[in-house]
């Protein structure tokens, strides 16, 4: 009982982050319909800016640890966005209009060509970070310890905020009803006035700061990145985007709430070695019988 | 009065086939005009060339404001036809946002208003920027249009919901929002029963006569001649591409020319009917 709870709290944190990321890959999907491969990458990359500016901040004498944490998260999400807004400038929107493949291809390449860019300039060992937030609650029940980390509440917390945050700008303001314009038709949004390649850039900088701040988070939860860490969660946020339902704002975190409860709780009870087996055969089973995902209906708020 | 839409030697090519031949024709400001011909006689063509759609083979668009300012249309690329030139559009095919509410999809015309650049789009998310004033007046003309084509009970619900001659009319009033001068309709009464034709003749003459909003021309193709008689002031009539006829509804209903397109009298060659529509 205790084990399990244990578990799920894990799971959601983990879920949390696969959330944020799964997060840009539907709203790409939902306004120009391409899967942006390199949107792991960005991940990464944000993840490294996390990590440089928190040693930067150190370098500079800050120690008071939410104040750095503010700065460091500002610091790579926007720093990420521009990587976002560049990638889309000059991997996707002079392929726009090109046969369905071509950007597929170009994002795929964008990938290995940030996956390398990290590797050159910052080495291709792990690097690793001292734990910032230390300590958390203990819970004893059955003589289990169950622990809740101040680094899992921060990350829940962070991820409800930023979602919220997001959702409050999707549905309410005027750039959100634009975006949703431009995703259920794009040339009729150019017909009344919107700038639809404003909007598309501006869709990849919001989802790149989302997955910038994915990145911080798992730099915190883990302590240790690698210049691969985006390829494969990227592959799972991807996944969670096709789980809940791609285009779907909700449907993402609650995808990505699945594929990290799957992973934990098999981990957890059957191999480490199988997690990722059972996450993707999940996958292919809600796929068979829900061809859309959870929440991918036809007609669902969605960005 | 004067032109608002010059058409000059407008000639649209797609490979072999010429769907519309070296066209010119005016729309006068503050006129209904209609363009009416058979299926495949280029009328939504010309529609595309306008809006940006098709950039024409040759020929020139040009539009003059009432300010003087001068736009030559088939030179301004996607969204600025709608932005500066302020040309609205509807399709023969309903192309609401179906999942947004009724209220958003006129909100979403005004977006130009709400946020002209990226940085006010900040300073609106965090409610700077004088963002209030700007998005209340955005709401209150949204609400005149809903009340103006009857749709007040239902502005929260989703414009896909809505019956089919409340999606035509919001349609016409989403396109109002960008504040046009020219007003665009493709085959606004296409589906519509005769009542809800007569509610769309209504509403298009107080448009013209700026009963709502600030006054607007109107280009219209539509085949229910019912309506072209009743609410044009002026009707263009093409066959293959070409004019055959230009003039009043009166003119135009008893042009021998005209007459003949419609009945296919003399013609022979209905077999390679341009499918540009």
């Amino acid at each position: 009982m205790a084990y399990a709870l244990q578990q799920l709290i894990n799971g959601v944190t983990l879920g949390m982050i696969y959330g944020l990321i799964a997060v840009g890959y539907t709203m790409v999907y939902g306004i120009i319909g391409m899967i942006n491969f390199a949107h792991g990458d960005v991940f990464m990359i944000g993840s490294f800016l996390s990590l440089i500016a928190l040693l930067g901040l150190s370098a500079l004498g800050i120690t008071s640890v939410p104040l750095a944490l503010a700065l460091t998260l500002l610091f790579a999400a926007a720093i990420a966005a521009l990587y976002g807004w560049t990638v889309e400038r000059i991997a996707y929107r002079p392929l726009r209009g090109s046969f369905r493949l071509a950007p597929l291809i170009s994002a795929i390449g964008m990938s290995i060509v940030l996956q390398n860019f990290a590797q050159v300039s910052q080495g291709a060992r792990s690097k690793p970070m001292t734990g910032l937030i230390p300590g958390g609650f203990g819970l004893t029940i059955e003589g289990f310890t169950v622990q809740l980390s101040y680094v899992q509440i921060s990350i829940v917390a962070t991820t409800l905020s930023m979602l919220a945050l997001f959702t409050w700008l999707v549905t309410r303001t005027s750039l959100g009803r634009s975006m949703r314009a431009c995703e259920q038709d794009l040339k009729m949004a150019g017909l009344l006035g919107i700038d639809t390649d404003r909007t598309i850039s501006l869709t990849f900088v919001i989802g790149a700061a989302l997955a910038a701040v994915a990145g911080l988070m798992f730099l915190l939860y883990y302590g240790v990145i690698d210049f691969y860490i985006g390829f494969i969660a990227g592959v799972k946020a991807f996944t969670a985007a096709v789980l809940g339902g791609i285009g779907s704002l909700p449907g993402a975190v609650l995808g990505g709430l699945a594929i990290g409860l799957i992973e934990t709780f098999w981990s957890a009870y059957f191999s480490t070695q199988y997690k990722d087996v059972a996450a993707f055969s999940i996958l292919i089973i809600v796929l068979i019988f829900m061809p859309t995902g959870i929440l991918g209906r036809a007609d669902v708020e969605k960005v | 009065m004067a032109d608002i839409l010059s058409v000059e030697s407008l000639t649209m090519r797609f490979g072999g086939l010429l769907a519309v031949d070296s066209l010119s024709f005016a729309v006068r400001a503050g006129e209904i005009t209609a363009v009416i011909g058979p299926n495949g006689a280029g009328k939504t063509t010309v529609f595309n060339c306008i809006t940006g759609f098709y950039r024409p083979t040759s020929g020139r668009l040009a539009l003059t404001h009432a300010g003087g300012d001068g736009f030559e249309l088939q030179t301004i690329p996607g969204h600025n036809i709608a932005r500066r030139a302020r040309v609205a559009r509807t399709f023969q095919n309903i192309r609401l946002f179906a999942g947004m509410t009724a209220l958003e999809n006129l909100m979403v015309a005004q977006h130009n208003r709400l946020m002209p650049n990226v940085a006010s789009g900040l300073l609106a998310v965090f409610g700077l920027g004088g963002y209030r004033p700007i998005q209340h007046a955005a709401i209150e003309k949204a609400k005149l249009w809903l009340d103006a084509i009857g749709l007040m009970a239902r502005a929260d619900d989703p414009a896909g919901a809505l019956p089919y001659g409340a999606q035509r009319r919001l349609e016409i009033a989403r396109a109002m929002c960008i504040d046009p001068v020219l007003l665009c309709l493709d085959e606004p009464a296409a589906g519509l029963n005769p009542r809800e034709s007569e509610e769309l003749s209504d509403l298009l003459l107080r448009i013209r006569g700026g009963q709502v909003g600030g006054g607007c021309s109107i280009l219209l193709i539509e085949h229910d001649m019912g309506v072209v008689m009743r609410i044009s002031d002026h009707v263009v009539v093409l066959d293959h591409g070409e004019k055959i006829s230009d003039g009043t509804p009166a003119e135009v209903r008893n042009d021998p020319h005209v007459i003949a397109a419609y009945l296919g009298e003399g013609d022979e060659d209905e077999g390679h009917e341009a499918s540009a529509a």
